[in-house]
Parts: structure tokens; C-alpha cells; sequence
């Protein structure tokens, strides 16, 4: 094989879209089983209450990547033959920022709300249509907004061509770099949970739309 | 009341999901993602309200360049569908489905609506002008090494850590 199924196979319209369907059947699924569907859990990332998150999705990364580089290294999947994300310096740098914001003050990122959505919290479905609404706005200013869009290209850069190390050696330090988080935000945790210790059964607050998770789930590894 | 079943242990949700990537790039030579599936809506909205328009904008001009397909019939529309599907699935497994508005005990529903939607508006625009959110920048060009992504991911923690202290009653 050297490149995607759907390439190989020639797939047809309608079974790519089945495909994309079970993919996303699968997204969907393991984001819910990894408790990405409440707000609160989701930004307890940001008060160094639980890493939970940043553990998911950095492992996920790392498997990935695992798994894309030695594809690409026995010629099952070049790497040349999927679509690698350009770089666009100020755009992604911007973007994320704002993503961020978006984040903390919504509770979800795109992704995230859709399964939140489906668990049946309202709040979810308020921020996917700020999106929405967010994403109709840029469309309308595209005009304005295309410079600072297409602004800073890259083409496809890869953080190894950045570094000028071989891929091999960029994906053990992407693999190290995401295990010396996983020590780091333990401690965090920790010193977190010492200063600010979280009385889960004191306070369940007043309303029950208000508990949050994270004083039962602060001690999950 | 049925109790909840736990959630997966973190490492293993990041094995399943980050498997799950890795399948999408096999299978279809794309990653995961979700913003795209809004842009999708959005711009179907703004076809009905105005054809000529909106084929002419450049931003979404591609998507209606099959006329004989609707263009809500695109890869990122059915992945966000399988996802809502999916979730929907887990969640009732889970004995976790439950209608309610989550936040602090110090925050109020109304607040809590309000920056709901402001920061969808907020991520609506950014992963627009990043190409992509969490998962379609973050999590797809992520593992593939691309620059770009990492800058994005360390950009979003950044912009959320940045504005955490100012918005902490709404969760803590």
C-alpha cells in the first residue's frame, strides 16, 4: 500500500462519507468515555485542579504520531501521500490564543461541545452556536480578513525540518517532551490540591446544577 | 437513580483516541476534526440567504463548486455527525446523560449562558483563522509534527491560562 484507503481503493463518495462516519462515530465516543463531555471538567485544566485533558489528548498525539512515523518509515503510509497541515505562523499563533479565550470563557472547544451537546448540557448547545455565529462572521469579513489569513506561510513544516534533526530523533523528543508533562502537571496537582484542598461533601452547593465533578475525580491519576 | 460508570483512565482514553486518529489517516489520508462542520453550516445559511454571494466568497467559495452535491454533503459534516453519534451512544452506556448547565457554585445560569455563547463566537472565528480547532489543528497536525499545530496548542493553553484568573468564578 502506499497511500490512504480511500486513495488505493478508490473509494466512492458515499463510502468515504461512511467512513468519515465511523470515524467520527469513533471520536465521538472515546472524547465522552474520556470525560470531555462538562464544561467544568474541561477548564479544570486551568486551575491546576486536574490535567485530565492535557493527559488525553497529549498521549493521543504521541500514539498517533507513534504510529504515522513508523507507517511512513516502512512505506505503508508515506507521509507525503496524506494531507500534512501547512504552517501559517500569525494565524495560528492568533487563532490559538483566541481559541484559548473562547475556551475558558465558553467551557468547550468545537469538538468538544458536540459530545457535551449529546450528553444533554445546555450550555453546549449555546457555545456550537456561538460557533456558528463566530464562524459566519469571519466568512463575512473574509475580504478584510484574508490578509492576515493567508498572512506568514510556511507550506508543510515539520518541526524536524525546524530543528534539522532526522524524524526519528524529533519524535522520541515529542514522546519525552510529553512524559516530562505528565510528571510536571502530577505535581502540580498535587501542590494544587495541598494549598487549595477541595471539600467535595462540605460544599455541594446550593443548586445541584452547580456541583462540579472535579472534587470527586481531583485524586484520578 | 442509576450511579455513573467511571471514566476511562486518562492514558487509555489518549491510547483509544489517539488510535482512532491514526485510523482516519489510514483509512482516509485525513485527521479528525469538528470546526469544519460550522464553517459547513454557516456558509449553507448564508447560500440560502444569498447564492451568488457566497460562491463568490473566497473563504467558502470550494464548497459549492459540486453543484449536483448539497454542500453540507462533505468528509467533515458526516465525521461531526458520527461524533455527535458516538458521544450520544457513550454517554447513555455511561449512564452519564443528564439535561443540566454546568458551572461553579459561584457563577449564575445567566452569566454562564452569556459566556457560553460569547465563547463560541470567540472559537467560531479563531479556528477559522487558525484552520482548524482542537482537533483538526491541534490533535491532526500535532502528530504529524507540523509547526504550525504546535504553535497553535501552545498558543491555546497560553490564551486560556492568560484569561483563567478573570473568569474563575465561573468555575471555581
Amino acid at each position: 500500500m502506499s497511500g490512504p484507503l480511500s486513495v488505493v481503493l478508490r473509494f466512492s463518495h458515499a463510502t468515504e462519507m461512511l467512513v468519515a462516519l465511523l470515524v467520527g462515530f469513533g471520536f465521538g465516543f472515546v472524547l465522552e468515555r474520556a470525560g470531555f463531555g462538562r464544561a467544568d471538567r474541561l477548564a479544570a485544566i486551568f486551575y491546576g485542579r486536574d490535567f485530565r485533558v492535557m493527559r488525553v489528548m497529549f498521549t493521543a498525539i504521541v500514539t498517533a504520531m507513534l504510529g504515522l512515523y513508523f507507517f511512513d518509515l516502512v512505506g505503508f503510509l508515506p507521509l507525503a501521500s496524506i494531507g500534512v497541515l501547512d504552517t501559517y505562523l500569525w494565524p495560528h499563533f492568533l487563532g490559538g490564543l483566541l481559541l484559548g479565550a473562547g475556551f475558558i470563557i465558553g467551557g468547550y472547544c468545537p469538538g468538544t461541545s458536540v459530545v457535551a451537546a449529546v450528553s444533554g448540557k445546555i450550555d453546549a448547545v449555546l457555545f456550537m452556536f456561538g460557533i456558528a455565529v463566530g464562524s459566519g462572521v469571519f466568512t463575512l469579513a473574509w475580504d478584510d480578513l484574508a490578509p492576515l489569513a493567508n498572512s506568514s506561510a510556511r507550506g508543510r513544516l515539520l518541526l524536524q525540518d525546524l530543528f534539522g534533526v532526522p524524524s526519528g530523533i524529533m519524535v522520541f523528543a515529542v514522546t519525552l517532551f510529553a512524559v516530562g508533562a505528565f510528571v510536571l502537571v502530577a505535581r502540580i496537582e498535587a501542590a494544587v490540591r495541598k494549598a487549595y484542598p477541595v471539600q467535595p461533601a462540605a460544599t455541594p452547593g446550593p443548586k445541584a446544577e452547580g456541583t462540579s465533578p472535579l472534587a470527586t475525580e481531583a485524586t484520578t491519576p | 437513580m442509576k450511579t455513573p460508570r467511571p471514566l476511562w483512565n486518562p492514558y487509555a482514553a489518549g491510547v483509544a483516541l489517539g488510535l482512532v486518529l491514526l485510523a482516519s489517516f489510514v483509512l482516509t489520508g485525513r485527521g479528525l476534526g469538528a470546526s469544519g462542520a460550522y464553517k459547513h453550516v454557516e456558509a449553507a445559511v448564508l447560500h440560502a440567504a444569498n447564492p451568488t454571494w457566497t460562491e463568490e466568497n473566497a473563504n467558502v467559495a470550494a464548497f459549492f463548486s459540486e453543484p449536483r452535491r448539497s454542500s453540507l454533503d462533505d468528509w467533515i459534516v458526516w465525521l461531526t455527525l458520527g461524533s455527535a453519534l458516538g458521544g450520544a451512544v457513550a454517554v447513555f452506556t455511561g449512564r452519564r446523560f443528564k439535561v443540566e448547565t454546568v458551572y461553579g457554585p459561584r457563577s449564575s445560569l445567566e452569566v454562564r449562558f452569556a459566556l457560553a455563547v460569547l465563547g463560541g463566537v470567540l472559537s467560531g472565528f479563531a479556528a477559522q483563522l487558525a484552520r482548524g480547532c482542537t482537533s483538526g489543528q491541534g490533535l491532526t497536525g500535532g502528530a504529524q509534527l507540523s509547526v504550525g499545530s504546535w504553535v497553535f496548542l501552545f498558543s491555546v493553553f497560553g490564551g486560556a491560562y492568560g484569561l483563567a484568573w478573570f473568569v474563575r468564578r465561573q468555575w471555581i
